[in-house]
């Protein structure tokens, strides 16, 4: 199958060179986990797929046309806002059918006003099922207890087998296990 | 109060009570209520200098404001926290006094806009009102969905590919527009009240953010007509009596 997006030898960072030159590529229906120590650019590498972070070598492939949709670790700034659960599914364009029963009743709470582990699926949720191609996660179980955590795993799975690649960067070795079908582990740079 | 004397002021001053709650909604999600104040200020600063260089102060005021809309972002690169929006307003006020202060033609220009006279505004002023307030409106109409999106996802907004200098101009130079619009109308004060006290209240208050559009536009529009009717009977000007009513509004509903 065409993937997605195709990355050979890829060296990615902002100001300068974060990682090490890393092969990546991602299929329709495909989900793909990233993993690796703290601070070998697991996170740039994602931003550089999504178009924000610089691709200092190699080379780098997107689909032409291809929707992406992306979730970074930044959690998204709505205290104080008069914003409610649904009106952040109608920004996306994401659907509320699939979600959680502890979060399907307080779709029209506010967000400042749920939890934080709530908050967070709803935010992530937002963004998985945003109409997209290709949808990149950096660390979604941060904050999500373990029912979350296997709600989530259930959801990419369905979320796959409608058609999207899903990209996902985590340090939580079971989650990667039960979610992904395929694992890439990025190296730490050569110490000298 | 029936007599076209204060109809014109008041359907003037109500076209901009309606824009300017929903105006300060979005500053207020972009955390940029100052700007609101700092394009007062300057629009001020602009009327004030064009009726010196005998040109309309409407279009002084107009230009002076859109071009702190359009450079705002520029200078919003050298300047962090805001900075670039005080050097605005003290500048703006600064140079308003000081050509009230010494120039006769812009002395009583100068009251009417800190004081806040509605009652001097005339048939130009209302369709300028009219005319802003609809464009303003169909402006945010355009600019909400890509605005929320930029704030709550801004990695979401950039991967979709939608170009944020349109949308981040555009509305700084509507905002802009509506200051200079408003202050020109309701004076300094009176403009900064209605676009900061009604959407501070709608966002403690509000469920979601239709809620809270429409709770902003409520407030802003029954403070308008209550301070007018006030300031026409107690014979006080309009700005102050305005700012005022805001304020106890604010102190009991917050």
């Amino acid at each position: 199958m065409t993937p997605l997006f195709a990355a050979e030898a890829v060296v990615a960072g902002w100001e300068g060179p974060v990682t090490q030159p890393v092969d990546l590529a991602a299929a329709p229906c495909e989900i793909v986990g990233l993993t690796g120590p703290n601070g070998v650019g697991k996170s740039t590498l994602l931003a550089a797929i999504a178009g924000r972070a610089r691709v200092f070598s190699g080379s780098l492939e997107r689909r032409p046309g291809l929707r992406i949709a992306v979730q970074t670790q930044e959690v998204p700034p709505v205290d104080g806002l008069p914003l409610s659960g649904r009106n952040l599914l109608a920004l996306t364009g994401a659907v509320a059918e699939g979600l959680p029963v502890w979060l399907a009743g307080r779709l029209d709470e506010r967000l400042d006003r749920l939890s934080g582990g709530q908050r967070h699926y709803l935010a992530l949720w937002a963004v998985l099922e945003a109409p997209a191609d290709l949808v990149l996660l950096d660390e979604p179980t941060n904050n999500l207890d373990a029912a979350g955590t296997a709600h989530l795993a259930e959801r990419l799975r369905a979320r796959a087998a409608r058609g999207a690649g899903i990209v996902v960067v985590s340090h939580d070795a079971g989650f990667v296990a039960a979610a992904c079908h395929r694992v890439v582990n990025v190296d730490a740079p050569d110490v000298e | 109060m029936w007599n076209d004397l204060f109809l014109v002021p008041f359907f003037a001053g109500l076209a901009l009570a309606v824009l300017l709650p929903l105006l300060g909604c979005f500053l207020r999600l972009r955390d940029e209520w100052l700007a609101a104040l700092a394009y007062a200020h300057v629009a001020a600063a602009g009327a004030l200098l064009a009726l010196v260089a005998a040109v309309a102060p409407a279009v002084g005021g107009v230009a002076a404001a859109a071009a702190a809309g359009a450079g705002k972002r520029l200078l919003a690169r050298r300047f962090s926290g805001g900075a670039h929006l005080a050097l605005f307003l003290i500048g703006g006020w600064a140079l308003a006094v000081l050509l009230a202060a010494n120039q006769p033609l812009a002395e009583r220009l100068g009251h009417a806009l800190f004081d806040g006279q509605l009652y001097f505004a005339g048939t130009g002023e209302l369709w300028l009102a009219v005319v802003g307030c609809a464009a303003g409106l169909v402006l945010l109409w355009r600019l909400s969905q890509p605005l929320l999106l930029a704030h709550v996802y801004p990695d979401l907004f950039r991967a979709r590919g939608l170009p944020a200098w349109p949308v981040e101009t555009g509305f700084d130079l509507a905002a802009a527009l509506g200051l200079a619009l408003a202050t020109m109308t309701l004076g300094v004060m009176g403009a900064f009240a209605l676009v900061f006290v009604p959407p501070w209240l709608a966002f403690r208050r509000a469920r979601d953010w239709r809620g809270g559009l429409l709770l902003a536009l409520a407030i802003g529009v029954v403070a308008y007509v209550a301070a007018f009717a006030l300031a026409l009977a107690l014979d006080q000007p309009f700005g102050p009596v305005l700012a005022l009513l805001l304020v106890l509004v604010g102190l009991v509903i917050a």
